[in-house]
């Protein structure tokens, strides 16, 4: 699976990049499942698949889920006897999809999945938009085995909740990233449940442990909000985040970028909210001249530095809904 | 002839003579619990009892402890008094998550910080009073009439912030979240004015002893005169007025109201602050101090696994474990098992 998504990573970049081909959808009418609004993420997907949809003229009928796969299964119902042209789904669960998309299946209504995989029969949907986590660990440690350049270094590491997907890859790609290094070791490890509040009580423990932050040399975060409150603890301990204790995490929220104007974050991997802008070239290309694109679709996994415009950046994203 | 006279404790309580001196009062399983929890910490890392003076505030693990532990411990005053009514509240952290969005948003719009955080507040009491209505005058099973809020309240929370995380810089919420008074964190310093400000209230007037009655039994205490619906809605605000002080300190604390996660869950930490104190969910006798015990007992735990360097998946595991030990200890069987080792060995 994880070759798979390695091998079809050159072709999502190339979707990523055809923008080029992007009238053909007007007039087209896609219908999207989110799943909810459980995160501020979330909230910016939404908004950017509202924004792309406008974009290439597509007429979006948007149905949110509130967290509730019966719900996904009934707008995906509605979707299919309101003829649409394309659905997009975000799926909740990964099991229980066979027969709605079977039905879609039937109906001749082409179904891309975004942002999250299904045990489904591949044949079930067209394609699937997603980030690979473990390559968003990988860009972070890569970036930190780069930045600390061969000096001795102890990375303490605020893991996302216990057994989710993202904080088990995110932590695998890490390691992988600074494999290499004989430099880096990964001294101190903890959940920090991808919130702020975690993340900063678990740092301040953290910091405690490591006598008051003398021997932590950089933080990783599995997401931003986990990385600002490490920023916060540390401030509180009276070291400077961003020079004293590098700070590298992974989403590319807003706040991060308003963290790295600071001087205080040194570096994010972009999960980007943009999952429909590369389903919409597919179902474009498809719907067009039946081109059937990659089943798998893996989105770039930027690296942001502050060399990059934090301060442009913070705008432009601002207004998404993070 | 004479009346058999009636015993007019509750069946479940053990009956005995309260502690009298400070050493028997020390001797309770909530303060050994603490005590044993805190030398094992000091054994994962001898700098646990080490405290500084950094920035014009104590700093170490020990200040952690206590600054991490006050609004758990701000929560579980108010639920004990709930508690004790034989109620419960599952709405507090929902409650919290809505208060903090209130005044982030608030003072975001450029009102100023007093009347945000009073708004919070006020919000935090009706939403108390709703339950309270629930409970009392359509007399709704507490655990379901809270369960609304505790579903809807984070709705709420995040219709207010729109689903984002409201960061705000004013200075005075960040002063009840980090803020030091006295040396002490802020919400070390709430928590404790609360805590003794609640205590003297319930124990030195009559308070206590009415809600004791109504936990106990809710229409003999009617019949006794007691206005037993009016006292619950009271008990009932007091705990949305905590959850919204609680609130106000975790959103200061991070510089941001975050309604999908702020107060997520710590409902269950409140009520097992509360049990771990002593107070039986059963109603009836109550103490608002050792809640407060209860509430340091779990994050004493929660610190000494952050600093132990366990990995995380040993987290729940090992705090589960420990808290079977204490409710064991704590147990009717227990406490009767002590009592008779104690018997026999005054005969010998």
């Amino acid at each position: 699976m994880a070759l798979l998504k390695q091998l079809a990573l050159g072709a999502g970049l190339a979707a990523l990049l055809s923008t080029a081909a992007q009238a053909e959808l007007t007039g087209k009418v896609i219908g999207f499942s989110q799943i909810g609004s459980e995160s501020g993420w979330r909230a910016a997907e939404t908004s950017v698949t509202k924004s792309e949809a406008e974009k290439r003229g597509v007429e979006l009928k948007f149905a949110d889920a509130q967290q509730k796969q019966e719900n996904q299964i009934k707008a995906i119902r509605g979707f299919i006897a309101q003829g649409v042209d394309a659905i997009l789904v975000a799926p909740v669960v990964s099991t229980g999809w066979d027969e709605v998309l079977t039905e879609a299946q039937e109906a001749g209504i082409p179904v891309v999945l975004l942002d999250r995989g299904i045990d489904a029969s591949q044949d079930l949907y067209l394609t699937s938009v997603a980030s690979d986590q473990v390559k968003e660990g990988r860009v972070a440690g890569e970036w930190l085995v780069s930045a600390v350049g061969g000096k001795p270094c102890n990375v303490v590491e605020l893991q996302g909740t216990v057994g989710s997907s993202p904080a088990i890859n995110r932590k695998q790609g890490f390691e992988e990233g600074i494999a290499g290094a004989a430099n880096i070791t990964l001294t101190r490890s903890q959940t920090g449940d991808f919130t702020r509040a975690k993340g900063k009580e678990v740092m301040e423990g953290f910091l405690k442990a490591e006598g008051g932050g003398a021997s932590i040399c950089a933080v990783y975060a599995h997401n931003d909000d986990m990385a600002v409150g490490a920023i916060q603890a540390i401030k509180d301990a009276g070291l400077k985040p961003g020079s004293d204790i590098l700070v590298v995490s992974i989403d590319a929220v807003p706040d991060i970028f308003a963290a790295m104007v600071a001087g205080e974050a040194n570096a994010t991997v972009e999960l980007t909210p943009n999952m429909a802008g590369p389903a919409f070239d597919a179902l474009d290309a498809y719907l067009n001249d039946g081109t059937v694109p990659e089943k798998f679709i893996i989105t770039e996994s930027k690296l942001y530095t502050p060399a990059d415009n934090p301060q442009g950046e913070y705008d432009s994203r601002k207004g998404l809904g993070y | 002839m004479t009346r058999p006279t009636i015993e007019l404790r509750p069946a479940h309580e053990p009956p005995g003579p309260r502690p009298k001196t400070l050493a028997e009062a020390l001797v309770r399983p909530q303060f050994i619990a603490l005590a044993t929890v805190l030398l094992v910490n000091w054994l994962l890392f001898p700098g646990f009892f080490s405290i500084t003076w950094q920035d014009g505030r104590l700093f170490g693990s020990l200040i952690d402890v206590l600054n991490r532990a006050a609004p758990v411990a701000i929560l579980a005053i108010g639920m004990t008094a709930v508690i004790a009514t034989k109620g419960v509240d599952l709405s507090v952290g929902a409650v919290m998550a809505i208060a903090g969005a209130v005044a982030a948003a608030m003072v975001v719009a450029g009102w100023p910080a007093g009347l945000a955080v009073a708004a919070a507040l006020a919000v935090g009491l009706v939403c108390g009073l709703w339950n309270g209505v629930l409970v009392t005058l359509l007399d709704i099973q507490p655990i379901i009439a809270t369960l609304v809020l505790m579903v809807a309240g984070r709705g709420l929370a995040q219709l207010v912030t729109e689903g984002s995380i409201v960061t705000f810089a004013d200075p005075v919420l960040i002063f009840i979240g980090t803020g030091s008074v006295l040396g002490l964190p802020t919400p070390v310093a709430i928590a404790l004015l609360l805590m003794t400000g609640a205590a003297l209230l319930v124990r030195r007037t009559a308070l206590g002893l009415l809600i004791e009655a109504v936990g106990v039994n809710r229409s003999a205490a009617r019949f006794a005169g007691i206005r037993s619906s009016a006292l619950l809605l009271v008990v009932y605000a007091f705990a949305g007025l905590c959850a919204a002080i609680s609130g106000l300190i975790v959103a200061g604390d991070i510089r941001g109201a975050d309604a999908n996660n702020a107060g997520l869950w710590l409902e269950l930490d409140a009520i097992l602050a509360v049990v771990i104190g002593g107070t039986s969910l059963l109603g009836g006798r109550f103490s608002i101090p050792m809640s407060v015990v209860g509430a340091l007992i779990i994050q004493a735990m929660n610190t000494g696994i952050l600093i132990s360097g366990f990995s995380p998946e040993f987290n729940l595991v090992v705090k589960s474990g420990v808290i079977i030990t204490i409710l064991i200890l704590q147990s009717p069987l227990a406490a009767s098992i002590l009592q008779n080792r104690r018997m026999k060995r005054g005969r010998t």
